[in-house]
């Protein structure tokens, strides 16, 4: 039980750091507005109040040096300059470091710690320095609210006296709430008297043993804010009926008026308190707070407790939110991928009917059709997540990169908002933090080179998401001074992985990056270099079924593209046949589909063949040959799929026909078999078969006429 | 008094006793630990892997999961089986994961008391000592018992 209470103080942790750091780059950004730094004091004062809760110390004091130092800011007794900024960058990467140690039992860096409690604790006024905090409560939203008075205001708070109508609904004791308890919190506070109103109790007979008829009416006296007394009763909210009316409700004039009415020795509350519940005994009415300086410290608390009423209401009020498994979702996502596969199987069954007239079934199958594509697309964008979270940890790589290097590097971040699929992004944070850190460690240059090149002295990292054509486009640009190919070389000469006097293109060149073994590093850095290349960013890239390709300018800077599918589970394909087989091509990667004759093929060389398109050659690779397949039929492969990679090559597939477009469920063929050049997965049809699911990128790779075409054109380009 | 002793006895002696379902791979008996079979279908032709070494024959749709078939007869080194719809697929879970194997037919379940299985001879073939764990005689027929974990795991590390 406290396990899973302390996964979700965690999981919150994710969120207000994120929260934290957004409101951090926003800052950085030029963007000073007070409700910004408000967040962000929201945000660690709840990391710190949970971390309370559970006991973890160090998070506790850190989070509250940090927080000190933003309430600093947030009175305006320190200015946000540039080095302050850094500093708190610094100290937020470090919080997350923290949150992190304290989940995965890790170690943090004692001596960066201490240098930062040092250098926040400069900000930190003397008088500051003593530890108080309230513990976060175990129930959620609730600590959010009762930030009202954390805010170090300096004026004490006033007693003010709340006169509550509480009628409990018969639901509310369905739930398990219990009045007790209710009066018994509002009574920690202050003051409490509790009367009860047992009028509409019926006689014994006309009992309804379910139903509600108590009401009670309390007359609180407290110095906590109206918030934290409705606080009180939020677990009850629309399960009774409540009214709270205090003498503080229109808090400036009610000072303001109160100052009088204390000359006049009739507090107000008092007077209405005479009107219906007698039996209040009030010994305290309001004090007669100081006519100045009270109606202002008043306006700031309640204005307060607005601000502070959750960082959701923040910057135009999110949408709800529903927190789910993520094991129901991918059951759903599962039972939607049968539902299709069953949809095949239904529309096949039908076919072999031989049923005459199936026109009125085929409609209804065709709607039947659109609602599953429906639900499959909504399910799939529950799964989708905006990549925003990931880019800003990246942020922090780049920070930490730039600090260990000496060297100064900016993010900039373009379509955070791009959804994507919820494990392509968990397992892209480790490739791009690869990439990330080469660009700083290898790509970017020291401050002086760049100077001396004509660059500004920070360097620029674009990071960057966009939906291309149904699939993900990412893409790591940096400006500084791209790839060293004559190094590059060099060095795959002295690794043994090309031949000395192999002639290579410049493209082929940066491809050697990816080549298992080979780190371009003089010396094993502290940051990238650790034994793990380029090779491992492309496998996780290619595990996921995306690809990676860069492309360098010396002087310019390099760039890495990463084009990721959509979705995981789904996907269009067309549906071909190869020598007596059934198979799948992702339709995305398809261009056109033709019809070939005999006059539209040409032999070149002994085993070539080119297809003529509207005057374009294009090379042709058989896709039974590419897969060892052999036909049985005399059917000759007849029909063409003209296909582009990724580089922008052209290519053929032949196949023998074609016979359907649709949505195919993805199965993975990992455990059944290994990995099969030319496929990608498996999928299930209408009949119940399996068919293969092409990938034509390998397809092309292993045909021989195809890749040695590729390299000819590619090597008469850069000449 | 003795008679209890000898009743428990008897009981251990049958409880030492397992149910293995014999079948025919290319005219030659093997059996299998029934707790081993998951499900025995009517063959049916498979999906071909691309490249896939000559005895796995393809992929097939097992409610909803796709699962590898191999061809005994050619795994154990015997001519290819001509699969047709006379002969079974026997699905087993090897590793934790489903496995069908392509045999000529079942025959029936046979009960082996386990001191009465002999140890494999020598015979040349290596791979033919690791996949069969014993022999037995039952109605004066050979029947050979397989070793699952070595039939299946071996072969797959070495496809491509």
């Amino acid at each position: 039980m406290s396990g899973s209470i302390q996964d979700t103080f965690f999981e919150e942790c994710e969120e207000l750091l994120e929260a934290t750091d957004e409101g951090l780059t926003a800052i950085e950004g030029g963007d000073h507005d007070p409700e910004v730094v408000n967040a962000i004091f929201r945000a660690v004062h709840s990391i710190k109040g949970g971390a309370g809760a559970f006991g973890l110390d160090d998070l506790v004091a850190f989070a509250h040096r940090f927080e000190t130092v933003f309430d600093e800011v947030r009175s305006n007794r320190l200015d946000l300059d540039e080095k302050l900024i850094q500093l708190l960058l610094r100290a937020s990467d470090h919080l997350s470091a923290l949150v992190e140690a304290a989940r995965d039992g890790g170690q943090i860096d004692e001596a960066h710690h201490d240098t930062l409690l040092a250098a926040l604790d400069e900000y930190i006024p003397e008088e500051e320095e003593d530890l108080t905090f309230e513990p976060m409560g175990l129930g959620g939203p609730a600590p959010m609210m009762d930030l009202g008075d954390l805010g170090a205001a300096p004026a004490v708070p006033q007693e003010e006296t709340y006169r509550i109508r509480f009628q409990p609904l018969k639901e509310m004791y369905g739930t398990g709430n219990e009045p007790f308890f209710l009066f018994q919190a509002l009574k920690d506070m202050g003051e409490l008297t509790v009367q009860l109103d047992e009028n509409e109790l019926p006689g014994f007979d006309a009992m309804d043993m379910g139903e509600s008829y108590l009401a009670w009416d309390l007359v609180l006296v407290t110095k906590e804010p109206r918030s934290v007394v409705e606080a009180v009763f939020e677990f009850v909210e629309g399960l009774c009926e409540l009214s709270i009316a205090g003498d503080g409700d229109a808090e400036a004039e009610a000072n303001a008026l109160a100052a009088l009415d204390a000359m006049f020795a009739a507090p107000p509350a008092a007077e209405a308190a005479d009107g219906d519940t007698p039996a209040a005994p009030f010994e305290a009415p309001v004090p007669a707070p100081e006519p100045e300086a009270k109606p202002a410290a008043a306006e700031e608390k309640a204005s307060a407790p607005k601000a502070e009423s959750g960082k959701q209401e923040q910057r135009g009020g999110p949408k709800p939110t529903l927190r789910v498994e993520l094991e129901r979702v991918d059951r759903l996502i599962n039972a939607v991928g049968e539902l299709i596969i069953n949809h095949s199987m239904l529309a096949q069954q039908i076919a072999n009917l031989n049923v005459p007239d199936t026109r009125d079934v085929e409609t209804e199958l065709e709607g039947f059709k659109n609602l599953a594509r429906d639900i499959q697309e909504g399910v799939m964008a529950i799964r989708a997540q905006p990549v925003k979270p990931l880019f800003q940890r990246m942020a922090r790589i780049v920070r930490e990169a730039s600090a260990a290097t000496g060297k100064t590097c900016k993010l900039v971040t373009e379509g955070e908002n791009t959804e994507v699929d919820k494990t392509v992004i968990e397992r892209l944070s480790d490739p791009l933090t690869h990439i990330l850190r080469n660009a700083v460690d290898h790509g970017v240059e020291n401050p002086d080179d760049r100077e001396a090149a004509g660059k500004s002295k920070t360097g620029e990292i674009r990071l960057s998401a966009s939906h291309r054509s149904g699939s993900v486009c990412i893409e790591i640009k940096d400006d500084g001074a791209g790839v060293n190919r004559p190094r590059v070389k060099q060095i795959a000469i002295e690794k043994g992985l090309i031949p000395e006097n192999a002639e290579l293109t410049d493209g082929e060149i940066d491809n050697l990056l990816f080549a298992p073994g080979f780190s371009t590093a003089k010396e094993i850095s502290n940051l990238s270099g650790r034994g793990v290349g380029m090779d491992v960013v492309k496998n996780a890239v290619t595990g996921l079924g995306g690809r990676i390709n860069i492309s360098s300018a010396p002087g310019k800077g390099s760039t890495f593209t990463i084009i990721l599918p959509l979705t995981l589970a789904v996907m269009d394909g067309m549906v071909v046949s190869v020598a007596d087989q059934t198979m799948v091509v992702p339709i995305t990667s398809i261009v056109e589909t033709m019809r070939g004759s005999d006059d539209m093929i040409n032999s070149l060389g002994a085993d070539g063949t080119l297809l003529s398109i509207r005057g374009n050659f294009v090379p042709i690779c058989d896709v039974a040959g590419a897969l060892g397949l052999y036909r049985e039929s005399d059917q000759q492969a007849g029909v063409y799929l003209l296909v582009e990679t990724e580089t922008g090559q052209r290519c053929a597939l032949a196949v023998d026909d074609i016979h359907d477009q649709r949505q195919v469920v993805i199965k993975s063929l990992d455990g059944v078999c290994g990995e099969i050049p030319g496929v990608a997965a498996a999928t299930i049809l209408g009949d119940g078969k399996i068919a293969m699911i092409l990938d034509p990128e390998s397809i092309i790779a292993a045909s021989p006429t195809a890749a040695a075409f590729d390299t000819e054109r590619r090597m008469s380009n850069a000449s | 008094m003795q008679a209890e002793v000898k009743q428990s006895d008897q009981e251990v002696k049958h409880a030492e006793h397992s149910e293995f379902v014999s079948f025919t791979v290319a005219g030659q008996a093997f059996c299998l630990k029934i707790t081993q079979i998951r499900e025995i279908r009517r063959w049916s032709p498979v999906t071909i892997l691309p490249h896939a070494p000559a005895d796995v024959l393809g992929v097939m749709n097992l409610r909803g999961a796709v699962i590898p078939i191999y061809d005994l007869s050619a795994r154990f080194g015997l001519q290819q089986t001509e699969a047709s719809e006379r002969n079974v697929v026997i699905v087993v879970s090897v590793h934790g994961k489903p496995v069908g194997l392509l045999a000529e037919s079942v025959s029936e379940i046979i009960s082996i008391n386990p001191d009465d299985i002999q140890d494999t001879p020598p015979v040349d073939s290596r791979n033919t000592m690791e996949y069969i764990q014993g022999i037995i005689s039952h109605d004066d027929t050979m029947v050979r018992i397989i070793n699952l974990d070595a039939v299946i795991s071996a072969p797959e590390q070495v496809m491509p």
